[in-house]
């Protein structure tokens, strides 16, 4: 679990530093881009210049030398309009090639976008082994990333085979339904260990604590252990991005296993300290 | 500015990693981070700060309070003030603004959103 974190974080850093390598290429395209554009301005002027030399020596009425130098300038200006057009042309393909870059500037961007947001999730999923603490981490994944509004989070009783709210944001815990393993949409998602998004959400909130916008399973492996049901988005998320189901994917796997990992972190301590005063009163 | 230091004011740990993360690509970029309003402003009299970025849900002291408080100080008051929030209405909008925030930012947040608002403000 640790080499394959390790491993995960490796990519994440060699992603990150190829997005800095685009766009340190994208600078120095840029830079070469600018240098272009001066030396078009700079032979544009020179050009003018030679023209306006050239008229002067047509115009002059009695010029003996102007036969002479007339081809010359000629050539020089024919030279240079040459010049100028290789550099247009080569300006015309730097500035295609920019506009593909950028473009590609704009897709790594996003990329390092939703890798941060990937990066910051798991790293707040396991940087703890307090259960609450955990809990508390999901519920503002789910708040600040994704952007629900109301969701709560089940855990699957063994016992009773039932699907508990365990947590929950924007409404009391009291008011999301306990569920039956296989009952519902939450109770299905849970037997059938897949991720459940609703086309066409109910608006009313009672109806989508049966029917949720999307039901994630809690899984460690083909173990679920629970699942998270998203009842209702922030009124400015309008609809789901890429890198949500990314997310979505994540918590279906990494908050599993730190919510598991945690409770039996906290049972152990539990038991522990209860070993712990027993010994100690065996002891006195 | 070379170094501009930036003040993080989030109850979230997740929230405030993903702005540091964020910030840190201004290069040179200092991050304070402080997790309610009091703290935040403990840390903005003991740091010579250039941007505030706060939430306005936070124990202890919410994020328009302190806004309203940083603006009346005058050692403060010219520090520009990004909220960053998952309050979405209009109105919500509309009274940080009247209070004097400088800049509103809804989450789920765009790393190159956040930071081409920072850049503005900070006129990097």
């Amino acid at each position: 679990m640790c080499a394959r974190d390790n491993d995960d974080t490796g990519k994440k850093t060699e992603h990150l530093m190829r997005g800095e390598e685009f766009i340190d290429m994208f600078r120095k395209g840029q830079e070469f881009t600018q240098e272009l554009l001066r030396e078009n301005e700079r032979l544009r002027f020179q050009v003018i210049h030679l023209e306006e030399a050239m008229k002067k020596k047509l115009e002059a009425p009695d010029s003996g030398q102007a036969g002479n130098a007339s081809p010359d300038l000629a050539l020089e200006l024919a030279q240079y309009e040459a010049r100028l057009g290789e550099l247009e042309a080569r300006l015309n393909e730097v500035e295609a090639e920019n506009v593909d870059f950028a473009q590609r500037y704009i897709d790594v961007e996003e990329q390092n976008n939703n890798l941060a947001n990937l990066y910051v999730a798991s790293y707040q999923l396991h940087s703890t082994l307090d259960y609450e603490e955990v809990l508390q981490i999901i519920l503002e994944i789910i708040i600040n990333l994704i952007g629900g509004e109301i969701f709560a989070i089940y855990l699957l009783d063994e016992k009773t085979n039932t699907l508990n709210p365990e947590a929950c944001e924007g409404v009391p815990i009291s008011e999301i339904p306990r569920v039956a393993v296989g009952e519902g949409v939450v109770g299905q998602t849970v037997v059938a260990n897949e991720s459940y998004f609703n086309d066409n959400p109910s608006e009313n909130l009672k109806e989508l604590y049966v029917d949720p916008l999307v039901c994630i399973p809690l899984n460690i492996k083909d173990d679920v252990i629970g699942s998270i049901a998203l009842f209702r988005l922030l009124q400015q998320k309008v609809t789901f991005a890429p890198v949500d189901f990314e997310l979505f994917t994540l918590l279906a796997g990494h908050a599993a296993t730190a919510i598991f990992s945690s409770r039996l972190f906290t049972e152990s301590k539990r038991k522990l300290t209860t070993y712990q005063g027993f010994l100690d009163l065996l002891s006195q | 500015m070379a170094s501009p230091t930036f003040l993080i004011i989030e109850d979230s740990p997740t929230m405030r990693q993903l702005i540091r993360f964020a910030l840190n690509r201004i290069p040179g970029a200092q991050v304070v981070e402080a997790s309610d309003g009091v703290d935040g402003l403990k840390k903005l009299s003991s740091n010579q700060v250039d941007l505030i970025l706060t939430d306005i849900n936070m124990p202890i002291m919410d994020g328009l309070k302190l806004v309203s408080l940083v603006r009346t100080n005058d050692a403060y008051k010219d520090v520009p003030i990004v909220i960053i929030t998952t309050e979405g209405a209009k109105e919500d909008k509309e009274r940080a603004m009247a209070l004097g925030a400088n800049a509103y930012i809804t989450k789920p947040i765009q790393s190159t959103a956040l930071l081409s608002t920072v850049k503005e403000l900070l006129k990097l």
